[in-house]
C-alpha cells in the first residue's frame, strides 16, 4: 500500500470515531474507539478519579493496584539494568512508562510480563504471585503484551492470526485435534468473536489476506486486536507508536483509550511524549534502572529529576514534540 | 542397454518399498520442520527406533524375558508388542532425549543434538561389546522378526504381481505400506488444519508471539517432535520388515539427509508434498542408478570415467549438489508457495 | 609387519606372504608385504575371517606361537580397525612405562588440540555470520588429502628428505584450504547473505555441499585409509615413566600448541584478530564502530579454513587419511565448540581440549570403540546445565 492509499483507507477511521462515546466524560477520550465490551467490575472513570489522591512519588501506592513489583533487580554481567524497589500500577487506567534510552524500560517491561526473569524480587498480578509462572501462563491470568517489533504472524492470514488468540480452544490439544467434531463448535464461536473485533478495528476487509501483506500500521492494529482475543484484564504495549505512520497515530490512540474505557488496564512504554501527554492517566519515569518520578502527565515536564535525567543523558529528543519514528 | 530394467526400476522407485519408507519419514520430518520449524537432523534415529523396537522385541528382548521370567510369549504376541514398542515407546524416549535439552534454545542446537544422538545410537548399536551385542547383534543386525507379518499375507510367495514387479511378500508389504501411508497423510492433514496445527504454525514463525497469547511453545514443540518421530519410526519399521533385517548401517546420517532432500523437493509445509517429494526422489535415484549401471556395463560410459562401484557415489554427489541448489534457489520446493515458505524463517 | 633387527632398530619386514580365508575356509586372497611392511587383501564384506602367515616367506624370524597360525575368528566390520598379531621372536619383557590415566590424558590433549585447530574456524564462522557450517569437516579432509597428494602421490622431495615433503605438503594444504574457504565465501555464502537467504536455508545448503564433497572425495580417493608414508608408526619416547608418546605425536602436540598459541595471541593483539572477535561477539555493534564486517568475514573464512586444513594434515598424521575423516571429526568439533561456547574463539579452544581429554579418558570406563560417545554425551549434558557453554554468553542461545 502506498502512503496515499493508506491515508485514504483510514480517513474513515479518523472521521467516524471522532464523536464522543456515550457516557464518557468530555476530555481527551473524544477519540476513543469502542473496541471491546466493558469488563465487569471496573469503573475506569472512578479509577482515574482515584489517582488524584496519589502522591507524586516514585513507588507511590495506588488505591486499586492490578500489578505490583517489589525489590526487582536485573543484572547483565556487571551492569545493573533494573533496580526497582517498589512500583504499583492502578487498575483501569492508562499508565505510561518513559525514560531516556538505556533507562531500563524495556527490561522492566519484560520483567513485568515474565519474558525475563529477575535476579531478585516479587511480582504480583491481580492478586497472583507470578514469579514462578512461565511467560505463556501469564496470558491465562489476564495479562497480554505486544512487541515493539510487531509480531503479526505474516505467514498466516489475518483471521488465522485472530483465531490464534482464542483461549481455551479444545482443538489446541493434540489428541482432540484429529477429531474435528470436538472443536468445530468452539471454532465457530471464536471466529465470530474474531470477526467482531476485526470489524471494530476496521480490518475486516483484510480478513483472508496474509498478514505479511499488511502495512506496518495495520499490523500494529492486528496485534492489538489479536491481544484482545485473549480477553485480558491488562494490556501491556511495548512502544506501540514505534514505526507508525503519523496518519495512523490518532486511530491507534483512539483504540488504546477505548481499551481503558472498556475497563482494561493499559501500561505502555513509549518515547513519543505526544502520546504520553495525550492519553496517559499516570506516568512512571525511569532512569539508569531506577524509578525517579511518578505522577500525572502534566506534572512530569516540570519535575527536576526528570529533566536532569533526559538532558543529562544527552537525549533531549524525548522532550520534542516531533514523533520519534 | 536394457531399457526394460531401467523403466522397471524407475517404476519401483516411484511407488515401491523404499518410497513408502521415505515418504513416511518425510511426512514425519514435515511435521518437525514444515509445520513447526524444528531442525531435526536425526530422523534416521527415529526410523531405527521403529525397526529396532520391533526387531529387539521379537528377536532378543522377548526370548530373554521368556527365559528369565518363565513366560511363554509367542512370536505373534511379541510381534504386536514389538510394534507398540517400536512405534510408541522408543520414539518417545528418543524425542525426550533430544528435546529436553534443546527445545528451549535456538533451532541450531536441536540440529547439533539430533546429529549427536544419531551418532551415539550408531556407535552403541554397532558395538561389539558382548553386553550390548546380545541385544542388538552389532553391525550384523537382527533378523527373524518379520515372520508374523508375512504369515498374514494373502499373496502367494512364489507368484509375481503387478507386471511381474513384485513377489507375493513384496506385494503384501507394498499394499500395507500404501494403506499406512494414506492413514498417516490423513492424520497429518487433520492435524495441520486443526487449532493445534495453527499453534504450531505460529510457533514456527515466532515463538514469543505464541507465548504472549498463552501458548506453551515448549510443550507444543515436544509434541511435534514426538509425532514426527512416530511417523519416522513407522517408516523404519516397514523398512526392517521389507528387508527382514534391522541393521545399523541402514540408518546412518546420510539417510536423514535423503529424507531432507525428499521433503524440500516436495515443499516443506504442505501435507502431500513429502509424498510427492519422496516419490520423485526415489524414482530419480533408482532410475539414475540403473541407468548408469547399464551404461557402464554396456560400455556406453567408459570405465575411465566411472566404474560400477562408483555409480552409487556419483548419485550421492548429484544428490548433495541438488540439495544445496534447491535450498539456495527454490527452497519452497515444488508445491510450496513463497509466502508460506518454511525454509525462509530465520 | 615390523620388527626389530639385530641392532634393535625398528624395521619393516618385506616379502612375507599372507593368505586370508573366509569362515567356510575359502581363500579370499593372498598378499605380500611391501617395502613398508604393508599387505592388502580386499574383503567382500564384514564377517569372520582367518589369516595365515606363510612361514616359508618369513626370513630371519620365527613365529613365537606357531600354533596360532592361521589366526582364526578374526571378525571384521566396516569402519573399524581389526588388528591381527603374529608375535615374532622371543617375548621381550618390557616394563610398564606408563600410568594409564596419565597416558590417556596426554592422548586426550593431543586429540583435543587437533579438534581445537579445526574447530576455531567453525566457531568463528558461526559467530560472525550465524551459519552452522556442516561442510566444515570437508575442509579438514581436503587439507589432509592435499597433504597426501604432495607427500605420497607426488613425493615432492626437495632436499631428499621425507620430512621436507610432508612439511611442504602441510604448507600447501594450509594455503589451499584457506584459499578454497575464501573462495566459497565469495561465491556461495556471501551471495546467499546478500540475497537475504535465511540461516536455515544456508544450513541446508551446507549439508548439501557436505554430501557433495564427501562423495567426490570417496570417488577420487577410494574407500581406503591412506597413510603419510614413513610416518605410519614410529619410535616411542618415554616420559619419566608416566606416559609414552610416539615421536610424531610429540611433534604434533608441540607444533599444534605453537599454532594455537599463535592464533590465540593474534586474536588478542592484532587488529584483524580483535576485529574478528568483535564481529563474532556483536555484529551490529562492531559495524557501528566502523569495522568492515564483510572484510572480517572474508578473513574468518580464509583463516578458519586454513587452520582446518592444517588440522587435517595433523589428523591424518596421527591416524589416517580417508574420505570421511572430516565428517567424523565434525561431530567432535561440535561437541567441543558447544562445550566451550558456540561463537567464541577461546571457547572453541578450551572446549575442544576438554572434549579430547574426555574422549580418551572415558576409555577407562567404557570400551574403546565407544569412546566418542563421551564427548557427545557431554554435549547433551552441557546443554542441560549451561547451554551457552563455558565461555559463551547466555543471550546468544535463544
Amino acid at each position: 500500500m502506498t502512503g496515499d492509499q493508506f491515508e485514504n483507507e483510514f480517513k474513515d477511521d479518523l472521521i467516524s470515531d471522532a464523536g464522543p462515546l456515550a457516557g464518557a466524560t468530555g476530555d481527551v477520550s473524544d477519540m476513543s474507539v469502542a473496541v471491546s465490551d466493558k469488563i465487569a467490575g471496573v469503573d475506569s472513570v472512578a479509577a482515574r478519579a482515584a489517582l488524584a489522591d496519589v502522591a507524586w512519588e516514585p513507588g507511590a501506592k495506588k488505591p486499586d493496584p492490578i500489578l505490583i513489583a517489589e525489590g526487582v533487580v536485573r543484572r547483565y554481567g556487571g551492569l545493573t539494568a533494573v533496580d526497582v524497589e517498589h512500583v504499583e500500577v492502578q487498575r483501569g487506567v492508562i499508565t505510561a512508562l518513559i525514560g531516556p534510552n538505556g533507562a531500563g524500560k524495556t527490561t522492566l517491561f519484560n520483567l513485568l510480563t515474565n519474558f525475563d526473569t529477575p535476579d531478585r524480587g516479587t511480582r504480583v498480578f491481580d492478586g497472583h504471585n507470578i514469579d514462578k509462572v512461565p511467560a505463556h501462563k501469564i496470558a491465562n491470568y489476564g495479562m497480554v503484551r505486544t512487541f515493539q517489533l510487531t509480531k503479526a504472524l505474516s505467514k498466516m492470514t489475518v483471521i488465522e492470526n485472530m483465531k490464534l488468540g482464542g483461549t481455551g480452544q479444545k482443538g489446541e490439544s493434540m489428541w482432540r485435534s484429529v477429531l474435528p467434531f470436538t472443536w468445530r463448535a468452539q471454532e465457530k464461536e471464536i471466529e465470530e468473536r474474531a470477526d467482531a473485533l476485526l470489524d471494530r478495528f476496521k480490518l475486516s476487509h483484510m480478513r483472508d489476506e496474509f498478514a505479511g501483506t499488511m502495512s506496518g500500521g495495520q499490523r500494529k492494529l492486528l496485534e492489538m486486536a489479536r491481544a484482545l482475543m485473549v480477553e485480558p484484564s491488562m494490556v501491556m504495549l511495548d512502544e506501540p507508536m514505534a514505526g507508525v505512520n503519523p496518519a495512523l497515530t490518532q486511530s491507534l490512540l483512539g483504540h488504546v483509550t477505548g481499551l481503558r474505557d472498556a475497563g482494561m488496564t493499559v501500561l505502555f512504554v513509549e518515547h513519543d511524549m505526544d502520546m504520553v501527554q495525550e492519553i496517559s492517566d499516570w506516568v512512571i519515569v525511569m532512569a539508569e534502572g531506577r524509578i525517579i518520578a511518578e505522577g500525572p502527565p502534566a506534572s512530569i515536564g516540570q519535575n527536576k529529576a526528570v529533566v536532569d535525567a533526559y538532558l543529562g543523558s544527552n537525549h533531549d529528543s524525548a522532550l520534542d514534540l516531533d514523533t520519534e519514528l | 542397454m536394457d531399457w526394460g530394467s531401467i523403466i522397471e526400476s524407475l517404476f519401483r522407485g516411484l511407488i515401491g518399498e523404499s518410497f513408502i519408507v521415505f515418504a513416511l519419514a518425510a511426512i514425519g520430518l514435515n511435521v518437525h520442520f514444515g509445520f513447526t520449524g524444528l531442525l531435526n537432523f536425526g530422523q534416521a534415529v527415529f526410523m531405527a527406533a521403529g525397526a529396532y523396537g520391533l526387531a529387539m522385541m521379537v528377536a532378543t528382548i522377548g526370548p530373554a524375558a521368556n527365559r528369565n521370567f518363565g513366560w511363554n510369549l509367542s512370536e505373534g504376541t511379541l510381534f504386536w508388542l514389538g510394534i507398540f514398542v517400536g512405534v510408541i515407546v522408543f520414539p518417545v524416549i528418543f524425542a525426550l532425549i533430544m528435546g529436553i535439552p534443546t527445545l528451549r534454545l535456538r533451532a541450531d542446537y536441536l540440529a547439533i543434538v539430533t546429529i549427536a544422538v544419531a551418532e551415539i545410537f550408531r556407535i552403541v548399536v554397532r558395538s561389539p561389546t558382548p553386553g550390548i551385542k546380545k541385544w542388538t547383534n552389532s553391525s550384523d543386525g537382527l533378523t527373524g522378526f518379520s515372520g508374523t507379518f508375512y504369515d498374514m499375507s494373502p499373496f502367494g510367495t512364489q507368484d509375481r504381481y503387478l507386471f511381474n514387479l513384485f513377489t507375493g511378500n513384496q506385494m503384501f508389504l507394498v499394499i500395507v505400506g500404501w494403506v499406512v501411508l494414506a492413514i498417516a497423510a490423513t492424520i497429518c492433514w487433520l492435524l495441520i488444519r486443526s487449532p493445534w496445527g495453527r499453534v504450531l504454525k505460529a510457533i514456527r514463525e515466532d515463538e514469543d508471539a505464541a507465548r504472549s497469547l498463552g501458548k506453551n511453545a515448549y510443550s507444543y514443540k515436544m509434541q511435534a517432535l514426538i509425532i514426527g518421530g512416530i511417523f519416522g519410526a513407522v517408516g523404519g519399521m516397514i523398512r526392517a520388515i521389507g528387508f527382514s533385517v534391522a541393521q545399523p548401517d541402514n540408518f546412518i546420517t546420510d539417510v536423514t539427509f535423503f529424507v531432507w532432500v525428499a521433503l524440500i523437493l516436495g515443499g516443506a509445509g504442505k501435507v502431500l508434498a513429502p509424498i510427492v517429494g519422496a516419490s520423485l526422489f526415489f524414482g530419480l535415484l533408482s532410475f539414475s542408478d540403473t541407468f548408469l549401471r547399464e551404461g557402464v556395463s554396456a560400455d556406453v560410459i567408459p570405465d575411465s570415467i566411472m566404474t560400477g562401484t562408483q555409480v552409487g557415489q556419483v548419485r550421492f554427489m548429484i544428490m548433495g549438489l541438488g540439495l544445496a541448489l534447491l535450498a539456495a534457489f527454490r527452497p519452497q520446493g515444488i508445491f510450496g508457495n513463497k509466502e508460506e515458505m518454511a525454509l525462509d524463517d530465520r | 609387519m615390523r620388527a626389530k633387527d639385530d641392532a634393535g632398530e625398528n624395521i619393516f619386514v618385506e616379502g612375507v606372504e599372507f593368505a586370508v580365508f573366509d569362515a567356510d575356509g575359502n581363500e579370499i586372497g593372498t598378499a605380500t608385504t611391501d617395502a613398508e611392511g604393508v599387505w592388502v587383501v580386499a574383503l567382500p564384506g564384514s564377517g569372520v575371517y582367518s589369516v595365515q602367515l606363510n612361514v616359508d616367506t618369513l626370513q630371519g624370524f620365527e613365529l613365537r606361537n606357531p600354533d596360532n597360525n592361521p589366526l582364526t575368528g578374526v571378525e571384521v566390520q566396516p569402519n573399524t580397525q581389526k588388528n591381527t598379531l603374529f608375535p615374532l621372536g622371543e617375548r621381550v619383557v618390557e616394563e610398564s612405562t606408563s600410568i594409564r590415566p596419565i597416558q590417556l590424558f596426554v592422548d586426550g590433549i593431543k586429540l583435543g588440540m587437533i579438534i581445537a585447530m579445526c574447530a576455531i574456524g567453525l566457531s568463528l564462522i558461526y559467530g560472525t555470520t550465524g551459519l552452522t557450517n556442516f561442510a566444515h569437516g570437508e575442509m579438514v579432509t581436503f587439507g589432509a588429502m592435499i597433504g597426501y597428494v604432495f607427500h605420497v602421490t607426488w613425493q615432492f622431495d626437495f632436499l631428499g628428505s621425507w620430512m621436507t615433503s610432508l612439511v611442504f605438503g602441510a604448507v600447501m594444504a594450509t594455503i589451499m584450504t584457506g584459499a578454497i574457504g575464501g573462495l566459497f565465501n565469495e561465491l556461495v555464502w556471501k551471495r546467499l547473505r546478500n540475497r537475504g537467504a535465511s540461516l536455515i536455508s544456508a544450513l541446508v545448503v551446507s549439508i548439501g555441499l557436505s554430501i557433495f564433497f564427501r562423495y567426490i572425495f570417496l570417488y577420487q580417493f577410494g574407500g581406503r585409509a591412506g597413510f603419510y608414508r614413513d610416518f605410519r608408526i614410529g619410535d616411542q619416547v618415554e616420559f619419566f615413566g608416566l606416559f609414552t608418546m610416539l615421536r610424531k605425536d610429540i611433534f604434533i602436540v608441540a607444533f599444534g600448541a605453537l599454532i594455537l598459541v599463535g592464533v590465540a595471541t593474534a586474536l588478542r593483539k592484532t587488529r584483524v584478530g580483535k576485529a574478528m572477535r568483535a564481529v563474532a561477539d556483536n555484529r551490529d555493534l562492531a559495524e557501528s564502530s566502523g569495522i568492515d564486517v564483510e572484510q572480517v568475514i572474508k578473513y574468518v573464512w580464509i583463516v578458519g579454513s586454513a587452520l582446518a586444513g592444517l588440522g587435517g594434515v595433523l589428523f591424518g598424521l596421527t591416524e589416517n587419511v580417508n574420505w570421511e575423516m572430516g565428517f567424523r571429526l565434525l561431530l567432535l568439533m561440535f561437541a567441543g565448540v558447544t562445550l566451550g561456547g558456540l561463537g567464541t574463539a577461546y571457547g572453541a579452544l578450551v572446549g575442544s581440549l576438554i572434549a579430547g581429554v574426555f574422549i580418551q579418558m572415558s576409555t577407562l570406563i567404557i570400551p574403546g570403540d565407544m569412546k566418542n560417545i563421551g564427548a557427545l554425551l557431554a554435549l547433551i549434558v552441557i546443554l542441560l546445565v549451561r547451554p551457552q557453554g563455558l565461555l559463551g554468553r547466555p543471550d546468544r542461545i535463544g
